[in-house]
């Protein structure tokens, strides 16, 4: 209104500082679409930038993982003890893959030891070593005299359920902080009793660097809540 | 007074227009009362007394219990099956923190569902305790830049790290400030609570909690009653109503009777770490001697309980 004001009253004076009409008429265009895009934005309600299959769509709630245990249960000597027992820590009940051979002196007792390094053929062939450097053999660890224990590098024979004091003597830090219940998961009791892994549990021996898992889904875009919620409403 | 006479002409007739007046606003103001509470409870009979009660810290125990079997009574309706709600006290000698190791975290969102699981968040509408930002490991924590909506095939995914986030249970907490109503307040053991039955749903905690450690019920909270825990407490995770903020309680219910927090049990790598700050011996006092830890967002004095550590 007022630049309209403006003109009419320039013209008479021929007052060439100020803006034509036709100029004018073009500002006018341009100010109104960019307000009709602005609104159009609006009201679209800014969905815009996200894909269809950008994740975030559709929400999922713990019961669509069937195979997660969510309520996971205490090892029984954990749940006795409870908050009384702080110095109880106890071993998981979960079986570790030496476990299917177990006792190796079922066969390799009457076996002659084979100190050559080759590439296992008949037996333990599925075994990948892929830990640390090449030069790396099974004798490192295991003991080729007895093979139901393993052997440190001082020589002295440890058990299987020991073998973290074999992974301790390179990964000594680790091994502190596993100890002191900072490294690995423990569960249970943080004034009490607790359950703890073996280093095996997780990592392979073999080749011990831990594997990618498969993410369970990214919560809810809050565009996409907003709509669920309205139709909750509606019911 | 003049306008409602006006309003009411067909009242009056052969009645006492004075005693008619004052009895029909005490029943109007008595039937809605009692429409109030039949309807918003769920016919629950202490619900108006539980309106007008004091605030939670204050009750007396008789009182207190009062409040807690008919809450009990209620959910057990509601999700047919017995629910349990406690209010465990704080321990003597006890402040909670929190230790969470981003050189091991994976990004796997295990915990995410997890403490739905355990804590009765809402299924539809979503919510979501905790959220796993997503950042690039040559750009360092940058929160701008963060995302939390990645969804790889595999994690952890080689150019990125995870940072996952909930409430940072902070010693000086902005979110306790603001609150007009005085229904969130921290606990002698470091717990920052709210009392769901006194929040008044302004949200002003969501602006100010600068974690985004917050959450809103927008609607009707929906859990599927056979997925509901019913192990509770009064100030973590019993179910919530429609219109209330609710957040993370460190597992109040299990932490104050011994148990690790559930996000802490489920993680896979092992990268979350809970105890008691005051005892020397506890995982937590070795990380934070041993490691080097960091807390979110430091410069603005906030001074969490929840530290983040690089363990290599």
């Amino acid at each position: 209104m007022t630049s309209h004001d403006r003109q009419s009253r320039g013209e008479p004076g021929g007052d060439r500082l100020l803006p034509g009409s036709a100029s004018l008429a073009v500002l006018l265009i341009v100010f109104i679409t960019l307000a009709l895009l602005t609104l159009f934005a609006i009201m679209r309600g800014g969905t815009g930038e996200v894909g269809s299959d950008a994740g975030g769509a559709k929400a999922y709630g713990p019961a669509d993982f069937a195979e997660i245990d969510f309520d996971r249960e205490l090892l029984p000597e954990v749940e006795t003890a409870g908050s009384s027992d702080p110095e109880g820590t106890y071993r998981v009940r979960q079986s570790l893959a030496y476990e299917d051979y177990f006792p190796c002196t079922d066969c390799h007792a009457d076996m002659d030891v084979n100190l050559e390094r080759r590439q296992l053929e008949e037996m333990h062939d599925d075994i990948l070593l892929d830990h640390g450097p090449k030069e790396r053999w099974c004798f490192d660890c295991h003991n080729p005299d007895d093979r139901d224990s393993l052997r440190l590098a001082n020589g002295s024979l440890i058990g299987f359920d020991e073998s973290y004091r074999l992974c301790g003597q390179c990964h000594g830090t680790i091994f502190r902080d596993w100890r002191e219940g900072i490294h690995g998961r423990r569960e249970g009791y943080w004034n009490g009793a607790k359950s703890y892994l073996l280093c095996a549990h997780c990592h392979n021996p073999h080749a011990p660097r831990f594997q990618a898992i498969e993410p369970l889904p990214p919560p809810v875009r809050p565009q996409f809540l907003r709509v669920e919620a309205e139709e909750v409403n509606d019911e | 007074m003049n306008d409602a006479d006006h309003n009411r002409p067909t009242a009056g007739d052969g009645i006492d227009r004075l005693t008619d007046r004052r009895s029909l606003l005490i029943s109007t103001g008595l039937t809605a009362m009692a429409a109030v509470s039949a309807s918003v409870a769920g016919a629950s009979t202490g619900f108006v007394e539980r309106m007008l009660r004091t605030r939670f810290t204050e009750l007396s125990p008789e009182r207190k219990a009062e409040i807690l079997a008919d809450l009990e009574r209620d959910y057990s309706e509601r999700y047919a099956r017995e629910v349990t709600v406690a209010d465990t006290p704080p321990m003597d000698g006890v402040e909670f923190a929190y230790g969470l190791d981003i050189a091991r975290c994976v990004g796997c969102r295990r915990c995410v569902y997890a403490c739905v699981h355990e804590n009765n968040q809402s299924r539809d509408p979503q919510i979501h305790w905790i959220r796993v930002l997503r950042m690039e490991k040559e750009r360092g924590i940058e929160l701008a830049e963060s995302t939390a909506y990645y969804e790889p095939e595999l994690v952890p995914e080689p150019d990125a790290f995870y940072l996952p986030v909930a409430c940072q249970q902070c010693r000086n907490p902005a979110c306790v400030k603001v609150c007009p109503v005085k229904a969130t307040w921290q606990e002698p053991d470091g717990i920052v609570v709210i009392d769901s039955d006194w929040c008044i749903g302004c949200r002003c905690c969501l602006s100010a909690c600068p974690y985004g450690a917050r959450h809103f019920n927008w609607a009707e909270p929906t859990i599927p009653s056979a997925e509901i825990n019913p192990d509770t407490h009064y100030l973590g995770n019993r179910p919530r109503p429609k219109g209330i903020v609710e957040k993370c309680t460190f597992c109040i219910q299990r932490t104050r009777k011994g148990r690790y927090p559930a996000c802490v049990e489920i993680c896979p790598v092992g990268a979350r770490k809970f105890g008691n700050l005051l005892d020397e011996t506890s995982e937590m006092r070795y990380l934070m001697r041993e490691k080097r830890v960091f807390v979110l967002k430091e410069e603005l004095n906030t001074r969490p309980r929840f530290y983040y550590f690089y363990a290599t």
